[in-house]
C-alpha cells in the first residue's frame, strides 16, 4: 500500500479479500451474481465483465422517470425558492384599489402550485424505486449500516479534499454523493413538503384534509410560527445543497472519470478512460 | 348551605328585565355561531337548569384575564354571569375575605363535588415546592390540584394557564408551568391569549354551563369556535396582503392608508384567536385596526420567539441572534466561497496529474491479488 490511497482502476473494487456485499454482480444485460441489494450501483460489476479493454463503456443508469423527476424537481425547486423568498420579502405592488391587483396572491399561487407539484413528484419517485431500475432506490436508501460503505464515502471525501491521487469510478451515485443527497436533500426536502403543507393547511381551514394530514406539523416544533421560521431555514439548506450539488457535478463531469451531466441528460454514464 | 338555583332565578335576582335575558341569549347564540333557533335552547337551559358554579383561581398572573372578562360587551355578562361567579369564589372581584372566603372553596367542592367548573387563571410555578405563588397561606400548587381535583371539567384563561406566557418565558426560574401539565386527568379547555377576548370567555362559560357539554376544542384544546381560524383569515386588511400594499414602517404612506402590517412584523397569519371578528372593548377595535401588528398572544411560546416587530421566530446559534435570511445569506456565500477555491485547486491539480493516468495497470494487477 502505499500512502496515498488509491483507486482500483476500474473502480469497481474488487479485490481478494473484498466483503461479500462487495462481490460483483453483473452489469446490466449479462447475467451472473447480483450484488446485495443495498450496494447494487455501488459495486456491481463482474470481473469477466469489467470493462478492460474495452474502447468505450456505457451504462443505463438513470431511466426516463427518474430523468424526468430530476428536472421537473430541478425546476419546482427552483421557482419555490424565488417565490418563497418573495413571500418572506414581498416586492410592493402598486397603490391603488386593493382588488384590481394579486401580486402577492400571485406569488403565493405559485409557490403553493409548484409546492403540490413537488409533493407529487416527491412521492412517484419514491414509489419509482420499487419499480425502477437497480439505482433507482439509492437517493432514498444509503446503505449507513455497512461498514464498508461507510469507507467508500470516506474515501470520496478524501478526493474532494485531494488526499487521494485518483477517484474510483462508480456507475450509480458515489457513496459520498448518496450520503449529501440523503442528509441534504432527501430529509429536508420531506421536512419542506410536511411542512408547506402544514402552513398550507392554516389556509385551507381546521376542517380541510390538509389539515387532517398535516396539521400536527403546526405543533410539532410548539406553534404555527416557528414551523413558518424552520420552513423559511429550510429554503437555504436547499439553496445551499443545490449550489453543491451543481459544482459537484461540473466538478466530477469536468475532473472526474466518469460521465455526469449528460448522465442526468441521457441515462448512459460513460467511462471515459477505460477507453485507453 | 347554597340553594340550588337556575341561572334565570339568579338572573330576575340581579334585576335584570326579561327582555334583556332574551337579547343576551341571541347575542350568545349568535357568537357561538350556533344561529337563530338556538337562542330559545339557551334560554331554556338557563331558566331550567341548575346552575353550575364556577370556581375562579388566581395563580401567578397579572389579572389581565380577569380585566377583560369584565368588559363583556353584554350589561346581562358583565353583572349577571360574573356575579354568579364572585357568588361562589374569584378571590379578586368577590366581596368576601379571608377564612370566610377560602371556606366557600370547600363547600362548593363537597355540595357540588364533580359538578362544577374551575376555572384558573395564571398558573402554579413549581419551583421551590411552590413557594414562587402563595395563596391563602399555601403553595398555590397545593389549592389548584385540590380544586381541579372534584371538578367536572377546567377552564385554562389566558395564556398563562394555556401555555406559561410571560412567567414561563425562557429561562423560567419559578418553573412556571401550563395548567394541563399539572391537571392531567380532567378535561382542560384552553382558552388562549394575554388577555383572552372578553366575549370569547363568557361565551365558553355559557356553552358549558347551557349545554351541560363541553365545546368542540382543537387538537391543542381550544374550542373550535373561537380559535378554529386566524387573526389573518378575517383580518379586514387581508385585500390589501393579496394585492401586495404594505406598510413599510409604522409611519409610512402605506400605513396612513391603512395597508396590510405583515412586513412590519404582524403575526396574523401564524395566530389562532378571534380578534379580526369579535373584536375588543364591545367590538370598537383591535390591534391591526389601531395599526399595530398582532404579535401573536394567544400562541404558544409567543414570548419566546423574539421580538414583536419579526413575523419569524428569531433564530439563535452560538449565542449569536439573527434571522433566517441573514443565516441563510451568510452561510450560502461561504459555501461559494468555497466552491470558488476548491475549483481553482481542482484545476491546479488536474493540471499536474490527469484522474486515472498511470493508475490503471497497477491496480490491474492489484486485482489479481499482488501489488506491483
Ligand atoms: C421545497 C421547497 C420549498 C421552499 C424552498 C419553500 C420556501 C418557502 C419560503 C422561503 C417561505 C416564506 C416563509 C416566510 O418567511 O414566511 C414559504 C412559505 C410558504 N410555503 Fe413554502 N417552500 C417550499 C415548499 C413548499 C411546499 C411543498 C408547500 C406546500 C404547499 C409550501 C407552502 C408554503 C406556504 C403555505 C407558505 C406560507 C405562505 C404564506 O403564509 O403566505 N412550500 N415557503
Ligand atoms: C443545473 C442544475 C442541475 C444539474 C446540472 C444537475 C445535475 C445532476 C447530475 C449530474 C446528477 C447525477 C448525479 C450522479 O450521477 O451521481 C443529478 C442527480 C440529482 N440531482 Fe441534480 N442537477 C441540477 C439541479 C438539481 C436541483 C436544483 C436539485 C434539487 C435541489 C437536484 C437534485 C438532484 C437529485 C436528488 C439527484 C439524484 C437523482 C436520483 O438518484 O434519482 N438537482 N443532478
Ligand atoms: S395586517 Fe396582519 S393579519 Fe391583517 S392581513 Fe396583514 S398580515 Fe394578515
Amino acid at each position: 500500500m502505499s500512502t496515498l490511497p488509491r483507486a482500483p482502476a476500474d473502480g469497481l473494487h474488487e479485490s481478494a479479500s473484498a466483503p461479500d456485499f462487495l462481490t460483483p454482480a453483473t452489469a446490466p444485460g449479462s447475467a451472473g451474481v447480483v450484488a446485495p441489494k443495498d450496494l447494487r450501483g455501488v459495486a456491481d460489476l463482474p470481473t469477466d465483465e469489467r470493462p478492460v479493454g474495452a474502447k468505450q463503456t456505457a451504462i443505463y443508469v438513470y431511466d426516463m422517470p427518474v430523468r424526468a423527476w430530476h428536472w421537473v424537481n430541478a425546476l419546482c425547486i427552483v421557482v419555490l425558492a424565488i417565490t418563497g423568498y418573495l413571500i418572506a420579502n414581498p416586492p410592493a405592488a402598486a397603490p391603488g384599489e386593493a382588488f384590481e391587483r394579486s401580486l402577492m396572491g400571485n406569488i403565493r399561487l405559485i409557490h403553493f402550485t409548484a409546492g403540490q407539484i413537488l409533493a407529487i413528484a416527491l412521492l412517484a419517485r419514491f414509489v419509482w424505486m420499487f419499480f425502477g431500475n437497480r439505482y433507482a432506490h439509492q437517493l432514498f436508501c444509503p446503505p449507513i449500516w455497512r461498514r464498508q460503505w461507510w469507507a467508500e464515502v470516506w474515501f470520496e471525501a478524501k478526493w474532494y479534499a485531494f488526499l487521494v491521487r485518483d477517484p474510483k469510478k462508480y456507475i450509480g451515485h458515489n457513496p459520498f454523493a448518496a450520503l449529501m443527497m440523503f442528509a441534504f436533500f432527501v430529509l429536508p426536502c420531506v421536512f419542506m413538503v410536511l411542512s408547506g403543507m402544514a402552513l398550507y393547511s392554516m389556509g385551507t381551514g381546521v376542517d380541510s384534509w390538509q389539515h387532517a394530514a398535516f396539521g400536527w406539523m403546526l405543533t410539532l416544533f410548539g406553534n404555527p410560527m416557528t414551523l413558518q421560521t424552520l420552513h423559511h431555514l429550510g429554503m437555504w439548506v436547499l439553496v445551499i445543497f443545490s449550489i453543491l450539488h451543481i459544482y459537484a457535478a461540473i466538478h466530477e463531469e469536468m475532473w472526474s472519470r466518469q460521465s455526469m451531466i449528460s448522465t442526468i441528460v441521457s441515462g448512459w454514464r460513460m467511462f471515459r478512460d477505460n477507453a485507453r | 348551605m347554597l340553594a340550588r338555583e337556575t341561572f334565570y332565578d339568579v338572573i330576575r335576582r340581579q334585576g335584570i328585565s326579561r327582555r334583556s335575558f332574551a337579547k343576551f341569549c341571541t347575542l350568545t347564540a349568535a357568537s357561538m355561531g350556533l344561529g337563530e333557533a338556538h337562542a330559545a335552547t339557551i334560554a331554556h337551559a338557563m331558566e331550567t337548569k341548575p346552575r353550575i358554579p364556577v370556581l375562579w383561581l388566581h395563580g401567578l398572573e397579572c389579572t389581565c384575564c380577569s380585566e377583560s372578562f369584565i368588559r363583556s360587551a353584554h350589561p346581562l355578562v358583565r353583572d349577571v354571569v360574573l356575579s354568579m361567579i364572585s357568588l361562589d369564589y374569584n378571590d379578586t372581584l368577590m366581596a368576601a375575605a379571608g377564612h370566610q372566603a377560602e371556606a366557600i372553596l370547600d363547600e362548593i367542592r363537597e355540595e357540588y363535588k364533580g359538578n362544577y367548573i374551575a376555572a384558573v387563571e395564571g398558573n402554579p410555578p413549581l419551583n421551590e415546592d411552590g413557594m414562587y405563588c402563595i395563596s391563602g397561606g399555601r403553595p398555590f400548587v397545593e389549592k389548584l390540584k385540590e380544586v381541579c381535583g372534584d371538578a367536572k371539567a377546567v377552564i385554562s384563561w389566558g395564556s398563562c394557564a394555556s401555555w406559561g406566557c410571560v412567567q414561563a418565558a425562557r429561562p423560567n426560574p419559578t418553573q412556571a408551568t401550563p395548567v394541563h401539565k399539572v391537571i392531567t386527568d380532567k378535561p382542560v379547555i384552553k382558552v388562549p391569549g394575554c388577555p383572552p377576548i372578553a366575549e370569547v370567555m363568557t361565551g365558553v362559560i355559557t356553552y358549558i354551563v347551557t349545554f351541560d357539554r363541553l365545546p368542540t376544542l382543537d387538537a391543542q384544546g381550544r374550542p373550535l369556535m373561537f380559535y378554529s381560524q386566524r387573526v389573518h383569515d378575517k383580518c379586514y386588511r387581508r385585500p390589501h396582503f393579496n394585492a401586495g400594499q404594505f406598510a413599510e414602517t409604522f409611519d409610512d404612506e402605506g400605513a396612513r392608508k391603512g395597508y396590510c402590517l405583515y412586513k412590519v412584523g404582524c403575526r396574523g397569519p401564524t395566530t389562532y384567536n378571534a380578534c379580526s371578528t369579535v373584536r375588543w372593548n364591545e367590538g370598537v377595535s383591535f390591534p391591526i385596526q389601531s395599526g399595530h401588528g398582532c404579535v401573536g398572544c394567544s400562541e404558544d411560546a409567543f414570548w419566546d420567539n423574539g421580538p414583536f416587530y419579526d413575523r419569524l421566530a428569531k433564530v439563535g446559534a452560538f449565542g449569536i441572534e439573527s434571522n433566517a435570511d441573514r443565516i441563510g445569506l451568510a452561510a450560502a456565500g461561504v459555501v461559494t466561497a468555497g466552491i470558488a477555491a476548491h475549483a481553482a485547486l481542482s484545476a491546479v491539480k488536474r493540471m499536474v496529474h490527469k484522474p486515472g493516468v498511470g493508475a490503471e495497470d497497477k491496480n490491474l494487477a492489484s486485482l489479481d491479488g499482488e501489488p506491483k
